[in-house]
């Protein structure tokens, strides 16, 4: 048996890290011991593994690879955030959020559905399958930035849940907890905060549970540890922090439909010709840049999703 | 003694915001770190319209003030009320010039169809002739109509709160705190005057 005596300069780690930070160290390996049964090795480190889209023809014609040289600088993709469980300032999120608590993580499904149940967030999502999407994200108030979101398509998750024909609508809710979110102290939105899509706007394959954004898993102020993405639809559809997914027959009504009907509508599809009735929906200022430019129709992805709206009145269904 | 600094010390005060805000500004333009988030434009928005109304409010707080505390405030109410139109200025350039640039389809747009907008222009359209004759010798060139036109601060301050209130997305809570400041000074001067007509009411019949 070798016995090492230790000289005095050798140091041991704690002689070179904090107590507190070797404390959350030891917090992490847990958590890692936990995620690796879990399957997902990528929890690990801060990183997340996903399959860099291939360059040969055969790519994701969704993955939004054109758009990777405007991408928003991630300084003000973590800082400029609304977010109100953290404040009503932009830059509140990011100082306040560090009181969310996203590992681990559990997410109820229940309503129309085979597969109801409490679901750890290694179960409902395949790290293993992770994509990225370069978004295109357009604000209800009239600015806008390019994400590198990491996720999977929102349909995997749906298929997994096997809804059945009664579903018409999907229905998501944040997080409600005052210790963890403390801009729920004020009552400025009927918490939770909730939003919905249409079944097939939510099997759209641009749809997509995100868990991460530049490669590494969210911040908290962007909606860790999964938040929806809808690129052609307003921000506020990107519903953050989600712990419940319902399947229901009827529109939900949505927390901005609650606050405000004639401002918000269920659909808030991007669309320059309609305003909002206190400000123009025309035009758009990009993070960073200094002028405005044109909003696309349903922000570009017209494409891919015009078909269904098709016979609808858009003016009417904001 | 302390007197003669009372009144430096007030521009300082005053003037404060508007250069750490020209600062920032002039940092954001050069690439370099600054306190205006990732959307410069729209806290500039945010931070003259606030200041707009505050300065508003203490304006019309000084008479109540000087009133109830027979301080002799009134020789400052002059300057205020400019700083008041000094932030109502970079408010409307911020708009005019970094936010729309020029884009009159959509300034004529905001201004005719959105009550919002046109509240808050026709707050600081009204706010240009009283700036304009706040000059001493208008004073004394204008008599009696110069104070008749100065009452337009009360128009001015409520369009300017009602401005703000339609403007906020969400929360309405500083709103509401400057339509309740605006509410009780007014409600002062009613009283006032009411008050005033008891007595001479009194008077005649006596």
């Amino acid at each position: 048996m070798l016995i090492k005596t230790k000289n005095s300069w050798d140091l041991t780690e704690n002689d070179v890290t904090s107590e507190s930070s070797y404390l959350s160290r030891r917090d992490f390996v847990k958590a890692a011991g936990i995620a690796t049964v879990g399957g997902a090795a990528s929890i690990l480190s801060p990183e997340l593994a996903f399959a860099e889209p291939a360059l040969s023809a055969k790519s994701n014609p969704y993955d939004g690879r054109d758009l990777r040289g405007e991408q928003t600088v991630i300084e003000a993709v973590r800082g400029y955030n609304n977010f109100y469980e953290f404040g009503m300032n932009k830059d509140d999120p990011a100082r306040n959020a560090h009181t969310l608590k996203p590992e681990p993580w559990s997410v109820v499904v229940d309503g129309h559905c085979e597969n109801k149940g409490k679901y750890a967030l290694e179960d409902l999502i395949d790290f293993n399958n992770l994509e990225e999407r370069i978004y295109r994200m357009r604000c209800v108030e009239a600015w806008s930035m390019v994400i590198p979101w990491v996720g999977v398509p929102l349909s995997s998750i749906i298929e997994k849940l096997s809804p059945t024909s009664d579903a018409k609508y999907i229905y998501f809710e944040t997080l409600v907890d005052v210790e963890q979110m403390p801009g729920q102290r004020r009552g400025i939105i009927k918490w939770p905060y909730r939003e919905g899509l249409r079944m097939d706007e939510a099997m759209n394959p641009l749809t997509i549970m995100a868990v991460g954004l530049y490669g590494e898993k969210l911040a908290n102020q962007n909606g860790a540890p999964l938040r929806l993405v809808v690129p052609w639809k307003y921000g506020f559809k990107g519903i953050k922090s989600i712990v419940k997914i319902s399947f229901v027959e009827n529109e939900p009504n949505s927390s901005w439909m609650r606050l405000a009907a004639n401002e918000y509508g269920f659909y808030a599809n991007v669309n320059p010709n309609v305003s909002h009735p206190r400000w123009s929906q025309a035009k758009e200022r990009r993070i960073g840049d200094f002028s405005r430019r044109p909003t696309l129709m349903f922000n570009g992805y017209g494409e891919q999703v015009s078909h269904l709206y098709e016979g609808m009145d858009l003016r009417r269904f904001y | 003694m302390l007197r003669k600094f009372i009144r430096p010390l007030l521009h300082i005060a005053c003037a404060a915001p508007a250069i750490w805000l020209i600062y920032q500004n002039w940092l954001w333009l050069n690439f370099l770190p600054h306190e205006l988030t990732a959307n410069p434009i729209e806290y500039n928005t945010d931070f003259t319209g606030d200041w707009t109304i505050r300065f508003l409010l203490i304006t019309l707080t000084v008479t109540p003030l000087a009133k109830l505390t027979k301080w002799r405030l009134l020789k400052y109410r002059r300057a205020l009320g400019l700083y008041a139109f000094l932030y109502g200025l970079l408010h409307f350039l911020n708009y005019m010039v970094l936010d729309y640039f020029f884009d009159w389809a959509l300034i004529i747009e905001d201004i005719f169809k959105r009550p919002a907008i046109t509240f808050g222009m026709l707050a600081f359209t009204l706010l240009i002739p009283l700036a304009v004759t706040s000059f001493k010798f208008m004073v004394k060139k204008l008599g009696k109509n110069w104070q008749k036109l100065h009452r337009a601060i009360y128009v001015i301050t409520i369009c300017a709160v009602i401005h703000n209130y339609m403007m906020v997305k969400a929360d309405v809570l500083i709103p509401v705190i400057h339509a309740m400041i605006l509410t009780s000074l007014l409600g002062y001067r009613v009283y006032l005057n009411y008050n005033k007509r008891k007595i001479r009411l009194k008077k005649q019949t006596a």
